[in-house]
């Protein structure tokens, strides 16, 4: 099946003509607008190697992802990042896609948990990178560095993860604060060492999650006070469906630093306020030079309209980086071309 | 590499280095530059044609462009603690020493993140940061010495990484140069920087692609109470069953390491850690967090060491107790330095799960060359440092000792591990990386180098081979493992 895929991308290669590495589809608005022909990575599929103890999952590029997380679970394991689904989304796309859910102020990101991959490039050669354990410096990290590169680079055929057992307990908090007072708190709780998993705020009420032993859980609970919450607000949040999340409105991701304070416009802060969804009409331009202000930067991330790009600029000298690395991988420019920056 | 530098080639690089240094900022005298010629792996030694020690970013950046414009080789260099040989110093290039980058600039305890010069030693930065409850998490053991700068070139890990991450899951931003002296800055204080992960790939490079002058770190908070437990094992497999036992029953202990009878009586004769000397091996295991939490995690593990065969247990009673059973570990190194006169330090990571196969392995190697190797394992993550006792001063011991080495590293590959888990490849294992890499990839990697140093001056020779070094080190295991030409330096 590999094979499949080295040759489809050998061919395109020799023709110069773009394909779209595609899984299931989820994160098709993702980015900017895919172009090419699609190369379908579904059918290769499956769980390579999966064993609790040695805390590594190697699945195939098409695998469901609600298969893996299911595999997961059966033995008490999670991804600790959390990985948004979107829809029917693959294993494969999720790391191409490289978002992270909830967890990823206290666990870290999708990219942290990478181990290695199995990669097709840009000229259809199949290459192996990093591998099945937890710590390796042999060569350029390239796993990490194909993690959340929208397939730009070359196609994930396999890849192996670190992964965690599942927090014991969890519990939610909800607190009344204003938006001010709360990345306070947040910042403020994240520097103490309490059991935290996850934070948002929207809409004068901020929540926390706690996880881990039912003694330290209970413990944070009696430190921090406030009301229980519905733990199922975490998943509404990860995949969108939050009613904050409704609507044609432009929807915005803000990376900012932690304690930025807060910035205009109609908002749901996560990460200890590192995230922030902002949802807004106002031009491109604007947006992104507010998030620089504040130290960050903003991403278009889904919208009807996405010719102001969905990524922001990258100065010259990073760009300059980025084409030489395009090049290295996919030398006739033909995996993804145009979905992360359009010179890409 | 062994050949004289033309003395007019040392004069015209050091002249054109004075034109913007101070005197005592570049050394080129043999008495001066001496100090330079090897890092924490001494087997290997090179005098540098220039050192210099910039103390402003702008001074690095001009050394930079000089070097580029004279295709002079330029090799960055922290604390010249590596154990890998990865700040080798160019015969025919400048050294560039970041020793003079001392200064914690900023510590920000509500964002959690310290903004630190590379010189700054590992250790200063939790010091820095412990006045807020703070402190940061990747612990190599020589963290009084090592620095950031050269934690950043390698990716070091460190006794806590299974629970913490290593480098690359501690720092955020980096600002530093490319080789032809142009700004880049990657990462930053906010989280998922735009465009590719600059950052993964800079980090654990080994000084390939960029000059970092400044580096941005996590800081997490300081947990409230650490306990460790040391269980004693009647055999070395036993113990290695147990640590996948421990993580099957969801347990992630803040450190898990693992020493045979060899290893801790090199150490307790050093330190006096109260190690049990009868034990074919010991496990150290450290639960982390707030007080309810480490009493549940403790009983919990106690109860799967227990059941895993463990014949002995001691839980560290207070924090005097806890210290002194790491510092026989921390100081593991130091104490096999002291009952061999030289002694090699290997880094294999392999899949826990052949822990065993592995151990026999390297016991097969013992009878093979005639040399001793006890071992210490980070047995968490499957972190191998199996330390291979030898005499430099007795005929072809250190040859004996590489291929001892080399044959153990191979098997790592073999057994779907890799060949550096944490020191890097160097000069070291750069034979190795033609084992575990195909030449497709390593043609990769050098496109990838060649992405931010086309013309191969920043650390050249290191990390990856070139493509007609592994035909010939393929030949090499064609002849039964000789080196082809062992009076050769191998660069």
């Amino acid at each position: 099946m590999t094979e499949l895929f080295q040759q489809r991308i050998r061919e395109a290669a020799a023709r110069r003509s773009p394909l779209r590495l595609r899984g299931g589809g989820s994160k098709d608005f993702y980015g900017n607008a895919p172009r090419g022909e699609i190369l379908d990575t579904r059918a290769y599929a499956g769980i390579v190697d999966y064993e609790a103890s040695e805390l590594v999952l190697t699945a195939r590029c098409g695998t469901p992802l609600k298969e893996i997380e299911a595999a997961l679970e059966a033995q008490g394991q999670c991804l600790p990042f959390e990985p948004p689904h979107f829809g029917a989304a693959t294993f494969g796309g999720c790391i191409a896609a490289g978002l992270s859910g909830p967890r990823r102020a206290s666990a870290g990101a999708l990219r942290d948990y990478v181990l290695g991959v199995k990669l097709v490039d840009g000229r259809g050669r199949l290459l192996e990178f990093g591998g099945r354990v937890m710590k390796n410096v042999a060569g350029y990290d390239v796993s990490r560095l194909v993690a959340g590169s929208l397939g730009t680079l070359g196609l994930i055929a396999e890849a192996s993860l670190k992964v965690l057992p599942k927090p014991r307990v969890q519990r939610t908090l909800g607190f009344e604060l204003g938006e001010r007072e709360a990345i306070e708190a947040m910042n403020r709780w994240a520097a103490q060492p309490l059991p935290l998993s996850a934070s948002l705020w929207h809409a004068g009420r901020l929540c926390v999650r706690l996880s881990g032993a039912e003694a330290s859980v209970s413990a944070a609970q009696r430190a921090l006070g406030g009301s229980l919450d519905e733990d199922r607000l975490w998943e509404s949040v990860r995949e969108q469906t939050h009613p904050f999340f409704a609507g044609a409105e432009p929807l915005w991701r803000l990376s900012l630093p932690s304690t930025a304070a807060p910035l205009a416009g109609p908002q749901l802060v996560e990460w200890n306020g590192g995230l922030r969804w902002l949802k807004s009409r106002a031009p491109a331009a604007e947006v992104r030079a507010a998030a620089a202000g504040a130290g960050g930067h903003a991403t278009l991330f889904r919208s009807a309209d996405k010719a102001a790009g969905a990524f922001a600029p990258l100065d010259p000298a990073l760009m300059r980086l980025h084409l030489e690395l395009k090049k290295a991988f996919d030398p006739q420019g033909i995996l993804n071309p145009g979905r992360m920056y359009a010179e890409l | 590499m062994g050949a004289a530098v033309p003395l007019a080639r040392q004069r015209d690089v050091a002249r054109a280095l004075r034109a913007f240094l101070p005197e005592r900022a570049v050394l080129f005298e043999e008495e001066d530059t001496r100090p330079y010629e090897c890092d924490g792996l001494t087997a290997y030694r090179q005098l540098p044609m220039v050192v210099a020690l910039p103390e402003t970013e702008e001074q690095v950046r001009r050394i930079l462009q000089t070097c580029s414009s004279m295709q002079a080789p330029v090799v960055p260099r922290g604390a010249g603690t590596g154990l890998s040989g990865g700040a080798l110093p160019p015969g025919d290039g400048v050294l560039l020493s970041m020793a003079k980058f001392m200064r914690v600039l900023r510590v920000d305890p509500l964002a959690r993140l310290a903004l630190v010069q590379p010189g700054v030693r590992n250790a200063v930065i939790s010091e820095a940061a412990a006045p807020h409850g703070l402190y940061y998490a990747p612990d190599p053991s020589s963290q009084i010495a090592c620095t950031i700068g050269g934690n950043v070139a390698e990716n070091s890990g460190g006794v806590h990484c299974l629970k913490y991450g290593l480098t690359v899951h501690n720092v955020v931003a980096l600002r530093g140069f490319t080789v032809d002296g142009e700004p880049v800055s990657i990462g930053g204080g906010a989280p998922d920087a735009p465009g590719l992960d600059l950052l993964a790939l800079a980090i654990g490079s080994e000084g390939m692609l960029l000059v970092v002058t400044e580096v941005t770190v996590k800081l997490l908070p300081k947990p409230k109470c650490a306990r460790v437990i040391m269980a004693s094992f009647d055999d070395v497999q036993k113990a290695g069953d147990a640590v996948a036992a421990v993580i099957a029953a969801g347990i992630i202990p803040a450190g898990l390491e693992m020493m045979d009878r060899p290893a801790t009586r090199a150490v307790e004769q050093f330190v006096g850690a109260g190690y049990d000397l009868e034990a074919a091996a010991i496990l150290l295991c450290e639960s982390d967090g707030t007080a309810e939490e480490v009493e549940d995690e403790i009983a919990r593990t106690q109860a799967v060491l227990r059941a895993a065969g463990a014949v002995r247990m001691a839980v560290s009673r207070d924090e005097a107790e806890r210290l002194r059973f790491w510092s026989g570990r921390k100081a593991a190194f130091p104490a096999v330095g002291r009952i061999s006169p030289d002694y090699y330090c290997m880094d294999g990571t392999i899949p826990r799960k052949r822990l065993g196969e592995v151990l026999t392995f390297i016991a097969e190697m013992e009878a093979k060359y005639g040399l001793r190797c006890p071992n210490v394992f980070h047995a968490g993550d499957g972190n191998l440092h199996p330390l291979i006792l030898f005499d430099a001063s007795r005929a072809d011991e250190l040859e004996r000792t590489e291929h001892f080495a080399a044959e153990v590293l191979e098997k790592c590959v073999a057994v779907g591990g890799t060949i550096t888990g944490e020191h890097g490849v160097g000069v070291e294992k750069i034979n190795q990386m033609c084992v575990q890499f195909r030449p497709d990839e390593l043609e990769l990697f050098h496109a990838v180098k060649a992405a931010f140093d086309a013309r191969g001056l920043l650390n050249p020779g290191k990390a990856v081979p070139t493509l007609a070094r592994c035909a010939e080190h393929g030949r090499m295991h064609v002849r039964g493992g000789r080196l082809p030409h062992p009076e050769l330096p191998r660069f």
